[in-house]
């Protein structure tokens, strides 16, 4: 192992609850209740209910609370994006990951070394949260969701006109667009407003808080109406969104002879849009696509790269043959991105 | 290049008939010709293009990509074309310079075969990833996005507002990129004409018979014949516009086929459409499908195979009688000019093939029960009113094939599936015991897609993983420790296959989990099944 991961490694570790900061005694993202979290982003994977304290920005914090019924923790703090603290031995940071509302790159310095633990992050602009900005680092932990050359996401435009283009084709039918519900849902309405879509959109009610979270921090997503009060006849040539999975549901009987889409980076493999069911696979991520890791790691000027999350392999040798030390960490806790 | 890619791309993922044929209809009205003649060409298979070997894309791409990267790629995608399409290191999308789809067919067949390669590169570098998919299984020439020439065709009508049969009658006597075609239906120009050219006319086609529908069936409605076991072909004998004769052998999807068959050709000397089963015939016995087999797919056959495997045609049906077009007549009226035509005169390498004589179902199936002679696959059994019709029309005719051959075999190797299965191992190569050198070894007999429910694919999917021995690609080869029940039509000697035989419609009927590997069949017992093989 090089110097770099050597010396880092004395003061953050691997364990069985996640990434564990020694010298400032918290966890990172934990995978189990902990007493001290700092945590990247609100997603399931990330954000747990029980901790003891909580440390993130504040729109995490919200969304932890909308999603565990108030849980942020016992005590939890807020910290602004260019904010620090010193937590123990350490000081720490977060800077935008420009995943999510509220998803941050969390900076830990300690004993001269400065280490970026990304948590989720893309590249490429998102109408609903701040852009993730490269921060120079002697390691960067990234994820690797997508971490296959084969994963390149095309402009998010290009998507949502496949959308628009398929309802236009298809007046008489309803357009069920398969979206999680923190961050691809908010991000495929701005997308759609952004195109000029100004008709109200319909989503399923575990949409409906988060939604409405999004719009006390400033987004403005427009009229959106519940698909479930809607009738039949009303929901003819419209688009509804909801939670993947609801398409099977019997749910999905109250929708006129829908198209199934899904909006998720996955689609840009056939086979996988294929087990998925989507008739209309749309190919909007959250994560970074291939391009987009290889760029960041250009961009953060890290010699030590620390891959988790995803598909490692490909990503570790992309990085040693760039020069870069690289090594793939087993963080547990994580499976494939429901994405 | 960009709509035709943007229409596969939806193509492929689109379930509804009607959600297809919308989007056809949509497509032909959007993109201007000779564009979009070539993409309906591409569709119903009718596209000349000279296409690329697997290899061509493998070696564009690997020299361009690192091969650890490809090759983990690859694994995930589970597709070549589509591991490269979404691989190809790209810098600027250049709009301007992707060729459009007739201009890029135009150049590729024009294109010297060195330079080939160089003009796809070229593309590859400027398009995007769904265009680069289109290129690349546009010149592998697998579309495979669930669109039959049928569909293809209706879609046409639909855009057109035209009876789909009207456009049948005439798509044979048409080339790509059909304009006159595509004027008729935009209301510029009128019928294409097909008379005087030697035209291939659509085939009637029947449904697998189920055995509960006999019971509503009355026998005396219908006609029984054998169902030979040959290729189905039409023939084609007219006098073109200067009187001189035009003399056709069309297969069953409408590939001119004469010159294989110069022997039947000439027995053409008269003018009318038939319909029939081209078989190897000697002295009035039809002959095991490997004799005609040696026959097919030449160029040129020799001196030697026409004396040795005579090709011949045994006539089901009469299309038209000189300029008369006889199809809208019933079955029984059509069988009586043919009759009268065929006794008419001499029709060397010509005979009819015989109604059945039966009063019930029953007499029927007894009579299928003991037909297990060479050349016959099982029987058809027609309405005797029945029209001759385009296609597959549901209910007037039905083959009856004969109850399938069986036997244990032990699955060898298993390789990933394409289009909805490419994630999942679900080709499966199987084989049976012989002794070797005082050895009991497994040779392959045979290779069957997998046909089961999504379940058992799972399942048997996982069992291959688990079982993996050795990786040869996306091959793999796994423990010989699950016996399949595998169903065919029949078996026939072979001197391409290791085993020295080959199974005819192999399909796997059963997974034999409780059976161990040590109790499937034999390749004794599957010699004994050849046809012929008992005197
Ligand atoms: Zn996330
Ligand atoms: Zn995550």
């Amino acid at each position: 192992m090089d110097a770099h991961s050597k010396a880092v490694q004395r003061w953050l570790k691997v364990t069985p609850a996640g990434l564990y900061c020694e010298a400032g005694d918290f966890h990172i993202d934990p995978a189990r209740a902990v007493p001290r979290a700092v945590i990247t982003h609100g997603h399931g994977d990330h954000a747990r209910p029980g901790h003891g304290a909580v440390l993130a920005t504040q729109e995490t914090l919200a969304i932890m609370r909308t999603r565990y019924d108030g849980d942020d923790g016992r005590s939890s703090q807020a910290l602004a994006y260019g904010e620090t603290v010193r937590l123990g031995d350490v000081s720490v940071e977060l800077r935008p990951a420009g995943h999510v509302l509220g998803s941050a790159q969390i900076v830990l310095a300690h004993g001269g070394k400065r280490v970026v633990v990304s948590g989720d992050y893309k590249r490429r602009r998102d109408p609903t949260c701040p852009p993730f900005e490269p921060v120079d680092c002697d390691v960067f932990i990234t994820e690797a969701t997508f971490g296959l050359p084969v994963f390149r996401h095309p402009p998010d435009d290009q998507e949502i006109d496949k959308l628009l283009a398929s309802q236009r084709l298809f007046p008489e039918r309803c357009h069920l667009v398969g979206v999680y519900g923190l961050g691809k849902a908010q991000r495929v309405i701005m997308l759609l407003r952004e195109a000029g879509y100004t008709a109200p959109l319909f989503i399923h009610g575990a949409l409906e808080k988060l939604c409405k979270l999004y719009g006390d921090f400033g987004v403005d997503l427009s009229e959106l109406l519940p698909a479930t009060a809607a009738d039949k006849a009303e929901l003819q040539g419209q688009i509804v969104l909801a939670p993947p999975g609801a398409a099977n549901q019997s749910w999905a009987r109250r929708l006129p002879d829908p198209v199934v889409g899904m909006a998720s980076g996955w689609m840009g493999v056939r086979a996988r849009a294929r087990q998925r069911g989507a008739e209309l696979p749309l190919i909007i991520s959250d994560h970074a696509d291939w391009d987009e890791l290889t760029q960041t790691f250009a961009d953060v000027a890290a010699p030590t790269i620390w891959v988790t999350h995803g598909r490692e392999e490909a990503l570790v040798h992309y990085a040693r043959q760039q020069g870069h030390d690289a090594w793939a960490l087993s963080v547990a806790g994580r499976e494939d991105e429901d994405e | 290049m960009k709509a035709f890619a943007r229409l596969l791309d939806r193509l492929a993922f689109l379930s509804s008939r009607n959600a297809k044929l919308a989007l056809l209809a949509a497509y032909f009205r959007e993109t201007p010709d000779p564009d979009r003649g070539i993409a309906l060409a591409a569709l119903t298979g009718d596209l000349q293009l000279r296409t690329a070997k697997p290899k061509l894309i493998r070696d564009l791409v690997t020299e361009r990509v690192d091969p650890e990267l490809f090759g983990w790629s690859y694994d995930f995608v589970g597709d070549l074309a589509e591991t490269a399409a979404l691989i190809w290191p790209t810098g600027e999308r250049n709009e301007a310079a992707v060729p459009g789809l007739a201009a890029a067919v135009d150049q590729l067949n024009r294109a010297h075969k060195d330079s080939a390669a160089k003009l796809v590169a070229e593309w590859l570098d400027v398009m995007d990833p769904a265009e680069r998919w289109a290129l690349l299984k546009l010149i592998t020439g697998a579309l495979r996005v669930g669109v039959s020439a049928r569909l293809a065709r209706t879609a046409l009508a639909d855009y057109g507002a035209v009876e789909v049969g009207a456009i049948e009658e005439v798509w044979h006597a048409l080339t790509p990129p059909y304009a006159e075609l595509f004027a008729w239906l935009d209301g510029r120009g009128p019928l294409p004409e097909t008379r005087a050219t030697p035209t291939f006319r659509p085939l009637m086609l029947a449904n697998p018979l189920d055995e509960a529908e006999l019971a509503k069936m009355q026998a005396a409605d219908y006609r029984a014949e054998w169902k030979w076991d040959g290729i189905r072909v039409q023939l084609v004998a007219v006098r073109d516009a200067q009187g001189a004769r035009v003399r056709r052998v069309y297969s069953r999807t409408g590939d001119d086929i004469s010159t294989a068959f110069p022997d039947v050709v000439e027995a053409l000397d008269f003018e009318a459409v038939l319909d029939g089963e081209l078989l190897v015939v000697r002295d009035g016995q039809a002959a095991p499908f490997a004799d005609l087999q040696q026959r097919l797919g030449r160029k040129r056959v020799s001196a030697k195979m026409l004396q040795s495997q005579p090709a011949h045609v045994r006539l089901y049906d009469m299309l038209f009688d000189g300029e008369e077009d006889l199809r809208a007549l019933p079955l029984d009226a059509r069988r009586g000019r043919l009759e009268h035509w065929y006794g008419a005169a001499d029709r060397p390498r010509l005979d009819l093939s015989p109604l059945l004589d039966f009063e019930s179902w029953e007499e029927l199936a007894d009579l299928r029960a003991g037909a297990r002679e060479a050349g016959i696959e099982g029987l058809m059994l027609k309405r005797a009113d029945s029209p001759y019709l385009a296609g597959r029309p549901k209910g007037p005719w039905f083959k009856w094939k004969r109850d399938p051959l069986l036997v244990d075999a032990v699955l060898m190797y298993a390789q990933r599936g394409h289009g909805k299965r490419s994630s999942f191992y679900s080709d499966y190569t199987f084989g049976c015991w012989r002794r070797r050198e005082g050895r009991d070894e497994l040779v392959p007999v045979g290779k069957a897609y997998f046909g089961f429910t999504d379940e058992e694919l799972g399942q048997l999917d996982r069992w291959v993983r688990a079982h993996t021995t050795q990786r040869f690609g996306p091959v793999r080869e796994v423990e010989q420790a699950l016996v399949f029940e595998v169903a065919f039509d029949a078996v026939q000697r072979s001197t391409r296959h290791k085993s020295g035989i080959a199974m005819r419609f192999p399909r796997i009927s059963r997974i034999r989990w409780d059976k161990p590997a040590a109790e499937a069949d034999w390749l004794p017992t599957l010699e004994a099944m050849i046809e012929g093989a008992r005197g």
